[in-house]
């Protein structure tokens, strides 16, 4: 856990007072309703259809157990008793009142939680690996770098009016969890020959309108210089990235545009201009903010304790484990993924009563610590193994402890025409139905591997052009038309989904969703060949074959 | 609208010319760069003082050679979400040295000025009489600063270090 100072404590207490100045300012008429959707958007605040939604950071996705209770304290406080966690590791209210915004923020500031950037054309939450600093195999802990480049970001005084929003992550292992190819900028943690820590650098990715996947624009840059670095490619798009059409603004469009060639050139002969500037860090302002990250006293403990050996006769237990327990680089400890998306319920929500039993499970059984990942799951990343089976109760009695992590019930969805003023189509309603479809256990298992992302709307919050099925729900003459992909991923291997046909109405997309599934069965070559293999070994024609040839 | 310099409301010596307004005799005179660049000679050897108008879309090396020439650069927020005069403007500061008057000009509210402070611009035509009056409490509302620039006001970074430094000297 980063640890906040006086220092970064003062400046979120300075934000919120600023926060409700301007709540102010427009309660009273002194601000038009057009000058505040700036103000507020620079705070995480969004009219939606019902209300104003409220978006706050969850930086790299780490929370302390204080914080989660926090959270779960807005959600009873000012809202309806639950809360949203994103693709990009925040936590989403969605009937916050504008006039009690600033004491929510005051409530959360406490904690050192803040909404700062979560919306509006600047740089947004940083995000990371949701196992960084245990997820055996790391080059190191990414979460260091997350926080400086959190800092860095953090009200900059040039880059807070961009020509649209900005995305950072960050990983530091092989196997990406991150998605940082769909950033705008992508992070990889790297040694170099030297055995120095830096970072290959990507550049345009992202979905939306346009989708596209992230080009390495530098294959090294020294931990030391990526804050020029990162600089540099702001002033570059900051300055030339078009403002004339919203959906041009984005990075991508400008790289797309100029070629990654000639932009990296443009970034790097600023970077030329300002590497050795106060923007290097010296090795003793990392190692300060390392300092301020506190990691567990483990204790040494046997790889298999009797606890887990007794607990394994038990069936619904072992489909606990074996789907949601992972690895951890500490001998006799697992990470614990808790997923969000029990069958029926919207993915990724959590009541109020949920956050906080989960805060008191992780102080008594992962030191206090708990993570939320992309995918809208949470996670428990110190959990000693001798405690999986009370652990595993005591979830299963809060209705998390669904055993569906990376099955096809596991789906990413967006709010859609629920709840969101952008959506041309609704999203929950068909997560809800697909988790039906598949709720039982053994089938879900039997297909395997399956990331289902549903957006309701091009501008693709559901992630569902890097889906391995993606739904994108569209308005087509009055009524909701959804396009189905296959093939997407949003990992080291991120690839773009392919059409398998013309779109279907509302009522038929849980029916071609399962023959799809179905097509998969048939066609894969053996049962450990996963659909995103199949799809990638064989294209998407015998799959379009098969689940248009009776439609 | 009120231009407050030097932290203050104050007046406005400089008349904005636009391309084709006839060059008045005497005082003070902002111009648009490209009636600027195109005359500059004759300009700068009239009396009065003179500044120019820089749009955000133009780059800002062109005016290099004149810097050491004109009294004020007024660069341009054609809407207060438009940040490109930030970058403008920290170039002028920080890369070409330029120090006399640097003006933020077009949809300027309160809620910038912190920004536009830590660019490097010194003087606001600000949009309303409450915001210009606001200017001192509101550009004082921040004591903590992440990123360097050339404002030479402390990051946060630093002073962590001043603070480890003399805590350790104490021990």
């Amino acid at each position: 856990m980063y640890a906040y100072d006086e220092i970064d404590r003062t400046l979120v207490n300075e934000r919120v007072s600023e926060f409700r100045d301007q709540v102010k300012r427009r309660l009273s008429g002194e601000l038009t309703e057009d000058e505040f959707k700036i103000l507020r958007l620079q705070n995480g605040v969004y009219l939606q259809l019902h209300a104003y939604m409220f978006r706050v950071a969850i930086p790299y996705g780490t929370l302390a157990t204080n914080q989660l209770r926090a959270l779960a304290h807005v959600a009873r406080k000012y809202d309806r008793g639950y809360g949203h966690f994103t693709t990009r590791q925040n936590i989403q209210f969605n009937w916050i009142k504008l006039a009690e915004l600033p004491d929510a923020l005051a409530d959360l500031a406490e904690v050192g939680i803040h909404a700062m950037q979560t919306s509006g054309n600047n740089m947004r939450n940083v995000t990371s690996d949701q196992w960084a600093g245990v997820a055996p195999g790391e080059i190191e802990d990414p979460r260091i770098w997350s926080e400086l480049i959190r800092q860095h970001t953090t009200l900059h005084p040039e880059f807070s009016f961009l020509p649209r929003k900005f995305k950072i992550a960050i990983t530091a292992s092989d196997h990406d969890r991150a998605a940082i190819k769909i950033h705008d900028i992508g992070l990889k943690l790297i040694k170099n020959e030297k055995g120095e820590t830096g970072f290959e650098v990507l550049v345009g990715g992202g979905l939306g309108r346009t989708p596209f996947i992230g080009k390495t624009i530098k294959h090294f840059v020294h931990g030391r210089d990526i804050l020029s670095y990162i600089e540099a490619i702001l002033r570059v798009y900051n300055q030339y990235g078009r403002r004339d059409n919203i959906y041009k603004a984005r990075i991508k469009i400008l790289v797309h545009e100029l070629g990654i060639e000639k932009f990296s050139r443009e970034v790097e002969e600023e970077w030329q201009h300002i590497r050795n500037s106060s923007l290097q860090i010296d090795d003793e302002v990392i190692e300060d903010i390392r300092s301020r990250f506190t990691y567990p006293n483990y204790e040494k403990l046997p790889h298999m304790p009797d606890e887990l050996r007794q607990a394994a006769a038990d069936g619904d237990f072992e489909a606990w484990r074996k789907n949601s327990v992972s690895p951890h680089k500490v001998q006799g400890y697992s990470i614990v993924t808790i997923s969000l998306k029990p069958i029926g319920v919207p993915p990724g929500d959590a009541t109020a009563v949920q956050m906080d039993a989960l805060a008191d499970l992780a102080d008594k059984y992962s030191f206090g610590e708990i993570r939320v990942g992309h995918e809208q799951n949470l996670a428990l990343p110190h959990v000693a193994k001798r405690d999986l089976p009370a652990l595993w109760k005591a979830l299963d009695k809060l209705g998390l402890a669904t055993p569906n992590v990376n099955l096809i019930t596991d789906i990413i969805a967006c709010p859609g025409l629920d709840y969101c003023s952008l959506a041309n189509a609704r999203s929950i309603p068909i997560a809800q139905e697909l988790t039906r479809r598949f709720a039982n256990h053994e089938l879900a298992n039997l297909i395997g591997r399956l990331h289902i992302n549903i957006s309701g709307c091009i501008n693709a919050c559901g992630h569902h052009h890097v889906g391995h099925i993606g739904i994108l729900g569209v308005e087509k003459n009055g009524e909701e038309v959804y396009q189905i992909t296959i093939g997407g991923r949003a990992d080291e291997g991120a690839a773009l989904g392919n059409l398998i046909g013309p779109g279907v109405k509302f009522d038929e997309v849980a029916d071609v969703i399962e023959d799809v599934v179905e097509a998969y069965l048939a066609l894969r070559e053996r049962p450990e060949e996963l659909f995103i293999d199949t799809v990638k070994r064989l294209g998407v024609e015998p799959f379009k074959e098969r689940v248009y040839a009776t439609r | 609208m009120p231009l407050v310099n030097g932290g203050k409301i104050a007046d406005d010596s400089f008349v904005k010319l636009a391309v084709d307004t006839p060059l008045p005799e005497s005082g003070d005179i902002l111009v648009p760069a490209e009636r600027f660049l195109g005359d500059a000679d004759a300009l700068l050897k009239r009396g009065g003082k003179i500044g120019v108008i820089w749009p955000n879309n133009r780059d800002i090396a062109e005016l290099v050679p004149y810097l050491g020439k004109v009294a004020v650069v007024a660069l341009v927020f054609p809407t207060f979400r438009d940040g490109r005069a930030y970058s403008q403007a920290r170039l002028l500061r920080e890369r070409y040295n330029y120090r006399s008057e640097l003006r933020a000009t077009g949809q300027i509210l309160r809620d910038q000025f912190v920004f536009m402070l830590r660019a490097g611009f010194d003087s606001f035509e600000v949009k309303k009489q409450a915001d210009a009056e606001a200017f001192m409490q509101t550009a004082k509302r921040y004591s903590v600063f992440y990123q360097p620039t050339g404002d030479g006001r402390i990051t946060a970074l630093h002073r962590r270090m001043q603070l480890r430094h003399s805590e350790g000297v104490g021990t």
